[in-house]
């Protein structure tokens, strides 16, 4: 399909991802390691914990901006999109292993998905200068919006 | 994505042999097959009711500044020529009615694709001896506003036969390509997600029938290469810019999706 066409090589499938940075090589701005175990990731990336609180900034900020595609009518936001599906109850949905690989890179599952990767900088074209080399959120900072999203019950 | 498939394929000669010589009949390269979204609908069918309104009474609808001094501009001569565009062209009412629908094409001169600013632009160098406005400027968009003003209310009818066609393909291939680090292509919101909230935003079809417009967001009348900019910087990619090949060969592609739809000129959106 034409859309595709520009679907990503996977460098090791469904194995240990490491990937470092082309560009703006400062340390945070390198992915950390990660093992895919069926839908999950299982382990918190670079064994961060993660904190509720700043992960519902994550998310209604502009960092995240997941309210653009998901309406999670627990933050009481009064704008929420609709493009994704909602969040309401996902904590109860999904585990942390299974949100953290949702967020990282949906796209291994589901290849058509149109949800970004958050945490994925291989694969991607013409990415404008500014967000070369580095994911669109932090290992931290996934880690803070799963530990908020698990409140989500 | 059956659409994209299908416009990716070529046809098969025997399974396709009745509709591919019903075309060589008619002399015309493979016409592209119809756009997916078919009637297409205007950008305004999605704008909130205040938009509406304010589009539709001129007196309240900024963008006919712009077009009130694209109006002056035509009368003014200009360059080495001291001609004015009246000056060859007339009443523009009458000239240039129905021009900004067949917009962009083909110059034959040249083979190059032009879209309503690169014809005045052309026309600045060849017919006044002036040097060209530049893409964006106060001067530019008046007097496309004012050009494409003439044909409002008529059907977009671009052409897309031979001379068009590489233009027109690299437009939907860029327009099915994932781009930026959002790795997004115009596909997934204006072809897939018509009609669904982004925040607040219900997403359109993604139609250029109503450029230049005056964007609430931007207090100004900006281009479509302007808006098609703003797309690109949302999902992060590079951007060409104003003007460009690239954004040319969008142009071609969307105005072919628009077929049908009416001239809106001067449009406004939020």
């Amino acid at each position: 399909m034409a859309f595709m066409m520009g679907s990503r090589k996977r460098a090791v499938a469904g194995g240990v991802m490491l990937l470092s940075a082309a560009a703006c090589a400062t340390v945070s701005d390198n992915l950390v390691p990660y093992q895919i175990s069926g839908d999950e990731i299982r382990a918190p990336l670079a064994a961060l914990a993660g904190d509720a609180a700043r992960g519902r900034d994550v998310l209604m900020g502009r960092d995240g901006n997941c309210l653009l595609c998901h309406a999670v009518p627990e933050t009481g936001a009064r704008f929420m999109g609709n493009l994704g599906p909602p969040l309401s109850g996902v904590g109860a949905r999904l585990s942390a292993g299974q949100l953290r690989l949702r967020i990282v890179d949906p796209g291994r599952l589901n290849a058509e998905s149109i949800m970004p990767s958050y945490y994925r900088m291989e694969g991607l074209a013409r990415v404008a200068g500014v967000w070369q080399g580095k994911p669109v959120l932090t290992a931290q900072q996934i880690e803070d919006t799963v530990a908020y999203l698990q409140t989500l019950r | 994505m059956p659409a994209a498939t299908r416009l990716g394929m070529v046809p098969d000669l025997g399974r396709w042999s009745a509709a591919l010589s019903t075309i060589l009949l008619l002399g015309a390269a493979p016409a592209p097959e119809t756009p997916p979204h078919h009637p297409a609908k205007s950008g305004i069918d999605y704008a909130s009711d205040d938009v509406r309104r304010m589009q539709a009474d001129d007196f309240a609808n900024p963008g006919m500044l712009w077009v009130a001094q694209g109006g002056k501009r035509w009368q003014e001569p200009a360059g080495n020529s001291g001609k004015s565009c009246a000056a060859c062209h007339g009443d523009a009412a009458k000239a240039m009615k129905g021009v900004a629908a067949r917009y962009p094409g083909v110059d034959a001169a040249t083979s190059e694709l032009l879209n309503l600013e690169g014809r005045i632009n052309r026309c600045r160098k060849d017919q006044q001896a002036a040097e060209p406005l530049a893409y964006e400027s106060e001067d530019l968009l008046a007097l496309t506003a004012y050009v494409a003003h003439q044909s409002r209310g008529q059907p977009l009818q671009v052409s897309v036969d031979a001379a068009a066609r590489p233009y027109f393909a690299r437009g939907r291939e860029i327009y099915y390509r994932r781009q930026g680090q959002m790795n997004l292509a115009c596909t997934h919101c204006h072809e897939q997600n018509v009609g669904r909230k982004l925040l607040a935003d219900t997403i359109s079809e993604g139609h250029g029938n109503a450029y230049p417009i005056y964007r609430l967001e931007w207090q100004s009348a900006g281009s479509l290469h302007r808006r098609l900019r703003a797309c690109y910087f949302g999902v992060r990619a590079e951007m060409p810019a104003a003007g460009s090949a690239e954004l040319l060969d969008l142009e071609l592609y969307l105005a072919w999706r628009a077929r049908g739809l009416p001239v809106e000129t001067p449009g406004v959106r939020r």
